[in-house]
C-alpha cells in the first residue's frame, strides 16, 4: 500500500507537468545562442527523461486506482455567469500514449544527436523537437476539449516547422506549407464539431461529475435530438470532430500532405509519422468514443458516425498500400505505409474496437519509428542518397541496421507469433470479422495484408540485397552508436510489446478498459488467423520472387512489374494523381473564385468608385471657376503665410519612425517627472 | 510585496523589453512585435487592478475582462494593418528596413 500512496503521491493530480517538461526544454533551446548545441540537446532529452519517468508514473497510478479517469479541473476564466473551465486528466489510454510517446521520442531525440550533428542549426532542431513532443503531450493529458485543440494546433505549428526545417530547400518549403494547409481543413470541421458541442452541452470537459460531455447525461441529450437528413446531433458531431482527425491521421481524402512530409529530416519523420502526430488522430477518436458510439441504440438513422470512420478507414488502409508498391523513394514507401496502418487503426475504431486500435497504434508508433530511423541510418550513412534504386547491398556494411530493419520489416509485413504488428493486425482484423454492418472493410483490409508484406519485401530487397549501385552505396559504413542504440531498443520495442495484447493474455486489453478480458487460447483468431497467415506468405513470397531472386542489376532497369503492367505502375507511382486531381479542382475553383472577386473589385465596385469620383472631380473644377475670382485676393496672402509657418513645423516631420518614437517616450518622461515632482492628483 | 505589485512589476518589465525593442530594432515586423509586447503590459495592468482592487470595492463583474478583451481585438486588427504597411513597405524599397521607410518626411 505505502507503493502505492507513493506512486499516486509524487505526480498527484499535477498531469500537466508531463507536457510541461519538454516545453521547459523548447524555451531553453530558444534561448540558447547558436553555439550552444550541447546545452540544447541536453535540455531536450533531459526534458523527455523526466516526461518519460512521470508518464510511467502516470500509468502506474492509472493501472492501480480503481476508478476509471482520474482528472483535475479547473475555472480559466469567468464572464458574466459563466465559467471557462479547462482541465487534466490521467486513466489507461492517456498513461499506455504517454509512456508510448516519451520513449520513441527519447530515442528518436537521441538518435538525433547523431543524424544531425553536422547541422548549423542543431540547436533550432532540438528546440522544435522539444516543442513538438510537449504539444502531442498535451493533447494526451487534456480533459478538455479546448485544451486538446490549442495542442492540437501547436502540434501543427510544430510539424510545420520541422517538415519545413531546411526552408531553404524549396520543396521543404512547400511541402510544409501543404501539411499546415490541408491539416488545417480538416481542423475547419473539427472548431465546428467543437463550438457545436458547446452550445449543445455547454461544457467542454470530458469528464466532470456527470456533467461532462463524454458522460452519460450530456451523451443522452446529444443522440436525442436530431439535425438536418434526420442525423442525430451527436453523429453530426462526431463526424465534424473525425474531420480534424482524418486530416491529423493522413486519412483519404486529406492524405495527401502526409508524403510530401518526407522533406523534413529523418528524426522528424520517425517522430511525425510514428509516435506522435498521426496517431493523434486516432487517439482522438479514441478519446471521445463514446460520443462517437452514442448514436449506435438508433435505429431510423441514416448512417452511423462510426460506419464513416470504418469506410474511410479502409478506403485508406487499401489504397495507401496500393500506393506504396509503385514508389521509388525509401521514406515514401514508409511514409504511403504509415497512411495504409493509420488506415486500419481508423477501420478498428470504425467497427467497434478502439482497444484494438489503440493496441495497433502502439505496436505501430514502435516499429515504424524503428523502420524511420533504419532509413535514416542508411540515408546517414548513404550520404543523403534515399532512392532505393540507387542503393542496394547494404546487408554487408551495415549489419546492425539491417538487422533491426530486418524486424521492423518483419513486424509491419505481419510476420506471424513472433513480432508484434501481427497480434495488433489480427486484433483488427477480428474485430472487422465480426461487425455485422458490412465485410467490405475486412475484405479490404485483407488485401492490404498481401499488399503491405509485398513492398516491405520489394523494400528491403532493393534496398539492402544485390550489388551497390552507386558510389553513396559503395562506400556507405555502420553509423556510430548513438545512432544504432536506438535502433537495437526499438527493435526489442518491436517484438515485446506485442506479447502484451495477445489472445491467450490480453493484458492490455483490460488494463485498457479496466475490465478484465476473456482470455482465449492463443489460436483463438482459426480460420481468419490462417488466411492471413496465408496471405502475409503470398506476399512476402510474391515480392521475394520478383524483387528477390534477382537483384536490380542497374540504376536505369526497369522495375519488373513496371515491365509487366506499365499503366497500372505508372498510375500508382504518381500516387494515383491525388495531387493533380486537386489542382484540377480545387486549385482551378480557387482560382475562379478569386479571378471573379478580383473583376468585382476592379470592374464593379472600382467603376461605382470611378463614376463618383468623376462627378466629384467635375463639381471641383466647376467651384474652382466660381472661386478664383472671388477669393483670390487677400486669402492668396494669408494661406502664404500659413504656407511658410507649414514649410518650418513640417522639418520635424522627419519621416524617421524611431524618432518620433523617441520623442513620444521624451515626452512621457516629462510628463511623468512633472506629475510625480509637481504631486499632482 | 503583494500579488498586485507583482504584477506592476512584470508588466512594466514587459513594457520596458518592448520599449527597447521598439526603439533599437531596424526591423519594422520586431518594432511591431515591441510594440505589441508594450500593449500587453498594459493589458496586464488592467487585469491586475481589476482582479487586486486595492480600494477594496467590489470589482465589478468582467469590466477588466471586457477591457482587455476588446483591447486585444483592436490590437489584433492593428496587427493586420500592420504587417499589410510592412508588405507594402517590402514591394516599395525592398526590405522592410524603418529607417529606410522615410518618404513620408515633410
Amino acid at each position: 500500500m505505502a507503493i502505492i500512496d507513493f506512486i499516486a503521491g509524487v505526480l498527484g493530480n499535477n498531469y500537466w507537468l508531463i507536457p510541461a517538461m519538454p516545453l521547459l526544454a523548447a524555451a531553453v533551446g530558444a534561448l540558447t545562442p547558436r553555439r550552444g548545441r550541447r546545452l540544447a540537446a541536453t535540455a531536450a532529452i533531459a526534458g523527455m527523461i523526466g516526461a518519460f519517468a512521470l508518464s510511467c508514473l502516470a500509468l502506474l497510478s492509472a493501472l492501480i486506482t480503481l476508478n476509471a479517469h482520474e482528472y483535475n479541473n479547473f475555472d480559466w476564466f469567468e464572464l458574466g455567469n459563466t465559467a471557462v473551465r479547462l482541465g487534466f486528466v490521467n486513466d489507461p489510454l492517456t498513461g499506455f500514449m504517454c509512456v508510448m510517446v516519451t520513449f520513441v521520442s527519447l530515442l528518436i531525440f537521441i538518435f538525433s544527436l547523431g543524424y544531425m550533428k553536422d547541422d548549423a542549426n542543431f540547436t533550432r532542431f532540438f528546440c522544435f523537437l522539444s516543442l513538438f513532443a510537449a504539444a502531442m503531450l498535451g493533447i494526451l493529458v487534456s480533459n478538455s476539449l479546448l485544451v486538446l485543440f490549442m495542442c492540437w494546433e501547436l502540434v501543427g505549428l510544430a510539424s510545420y516547422l520541422l517538415i519545413g526545417f531546411w526552408f531553404h530547400k524549396p520543396e521543404a518549403a512547400a511541402a510544409a506549407k501543404k501539411a499546415f494547409i490541408v491539416t488545417r481543413i480538416g481542423d475547419l470541421g473539427f472548431l465546428l464539431g467543437i463550438l457545436w458541442l458547446y452550445h449543445a452541452t455547454g461544457s467542454l470537459l470530458f469528464y466532470d461529475g456527470g456533467s461532462g460531455v463524454l458522460e452519460t447525461a450530456a451523451l443522452e441529450g446529444l443522440a436525442a435530438q436530431t439535425t438536418m437528413g434526420g442525423l442525430a446531433v451527436s453523429t453530426a458531431i462526431g463526424l465534424l470532430i473525425f474531420c480534424g482527425a482524418a486530416g491529423k491521421s493522413g486519412q483519404f481524402p486529406l492524405h495527401v500532405w502526409l508524403p510530401d512530409a518526407m522533406e523534413g529530416p529523418t528524426p522528424v519523420s520517425a517522430l511525425i509519422h510514428a509516435a506522435t502526430m498521426v496517431a493523434a488522430g486516432v487517439f482522438l477518436i479514441a478519446r471521445v468514443y463514446p460520443l462517437m458510439t452514442a448514436d449506435q441504440t438508433l435505429a431510423n438513422v441514416p448512417v452511423h458516425a462510426l460506419t464513416v470512420v470504418a469506410f474511410v478507414g479502409a478506403i485508406t488502409a487499401l489504397l495507401g498500400a496500393l500506393i506504396a508498391v509503385a514508389q521509388n523513394d525509401l521514406k515514401r514507401v514508409l511514409a504511403f505505409s504509415t497512411v495504409s496502418q493509420l488506415g486500419y487503426m481508423m477501420l478498428a475504431l470504425g467497427v467497434g474496437s478502439w482497444v484494438a486500435a489503440i493496441f495497433h497504434l502502439l505496436t505501430h508508433a514502435f516499429f515504424k519509428a524503428l523502420l524511420f530511423l533504419g532509413a535514416g541510418s542508411v540515408i546517414h550513412a548513404a550520404h543523403h542518397e534515399q532512392d532505393m534504386r540507387k542503393l542496394g547491398g547494404l546487408s554487408k556494411p551495415m549489419r546492425v541496421t539491417f538487422a533491426t530493419f530486418a524486424i521492423g520489416m518483419m513486424a509491419l509485413a505481419g510476420v506471424p507469433f513472433l513480432f508484434s504488428g501481427f497480434w495488433s493486425k489480427e486484433a483488427i482484423l477480428h474485430a472487422a470479422h465480426v461487425w455485422d454492418v458490412s465485410h467490405l472493410p475486412l475484405y479490404a483490409g485483407l488485401a492490404a495484408v498481401v499488399l503491405t508484406a509485398f513492398y516491405m519485401t520489394r523494400l528491403v530487397a532493393e534496398t539492402f540485397f544485390g550489388k551497390p549501385r552507386s558510389t553513396a552505396a559503395e562506400h556507405a559504413h555502420e553509423n556510430s552508436a548513438v545512432m544504432t542504440t536506438p535502433l537495437v531498443l526499438l527493435a526489442f520495442a518491436a517484438i515485446a510489446v506485442g506479447f502484451l495484447g495477445t489472445p491467450a493474455w490480453p493484458w492490455l486489453q483490460s488494463a485498457l478498459t479496466n475490465t478484465p478480458v476473456e482470455s482465449h487460447s492463443l489460436f483463438a483468431g482459426g480460420g481468419l488467423m490462417m488466411l492471413s497467415i496465408l496471405l502475409v506468405a503470398l506476399g512476402l513470397g510474391a515480392g521475394w520472387a520478383i524483387y528477390g531472386r534477382r537483384a536490380r542489376v542497374s540504376v536505369a532497369a526497369r522495375d519488373p512489374l513496371a515491365s509487366a503492367v506499365p499503366g497500372v505502375f505508372a498510375f500508382l507511382g504518381a500516387r494515383m494523381k491525388f495531387d493533380e486531381l486537386y489542382s484540377a479542382t480545387l486549385g482551378r475553383l480557387n482560382a475562379f473564385l478569386a479571378a471573379l472577386a478580383d473583376f468585382f473589385d476592379r470592374w464593379v465596385w472600382g467603376g461605382a468608385v470611378n463614376v463618383l469620383a468623376t462627378l466629384g472631380e467635375l463639381a471641383g473644377t466647376m467651384n474652382r471657376e466660381a472661386d478664383e475670382d472671388a477669393l483670390n485676393g487677400g486669402f492668396d496672402a494669408t494661406s502664404e503665410r500659413f504656407r511658410s509657418a507649414g514649410k518650418s513645423y513640417s522639418r520635424a516631420q522627419t519621416g524617421d519612425a524611431h524618432g518620433y518614437l523617441r520623442t513620444v517616450v521624451l515626452g512621457f518622461v516629462v510628463l511623468a517627472l512633472l506629475v510625480i515632482l509637481g504631486g499632482a492628483r | 510585496m503583494s500579488t498586485l505589485h507583482a504584477c506592476l512589476l512584470l508588466s512594466s518589465a514587459l513594457f520596458c523589453v518592448g520599449l527597447i525593442t521598439a526603439l533599437s530594432r531596424s526591423n519594422t515586423i520586431l518594432v511591431l512585435l515591441g510594440i505589441e509586447l508594450m500593449l500587453n503590459a498594459a493589458n496586464l495592468n488592467f487585469i491586475a487592478f481589476w482582479r487586486f482592487n486595492p480600494s477594496a470595492a467590489p470589482a465589478a463583474p468582467a469590466t477588466g475582462i471586457v477591457f482587455v478583451l476588446f483591447a486585444i481585438a483592436v490590437a489584433a486588427a492593428e496587427a493586420a494593418v500592420g504587417l499589410a504597411l510592412v508588405i507594402a513597405i517590402y514591394r516599395h524599397q525592398k526590405n522592410i528596413r524603418l529607417q529606410d521607410a522615410t518618404r513620408l518626411k515633410g
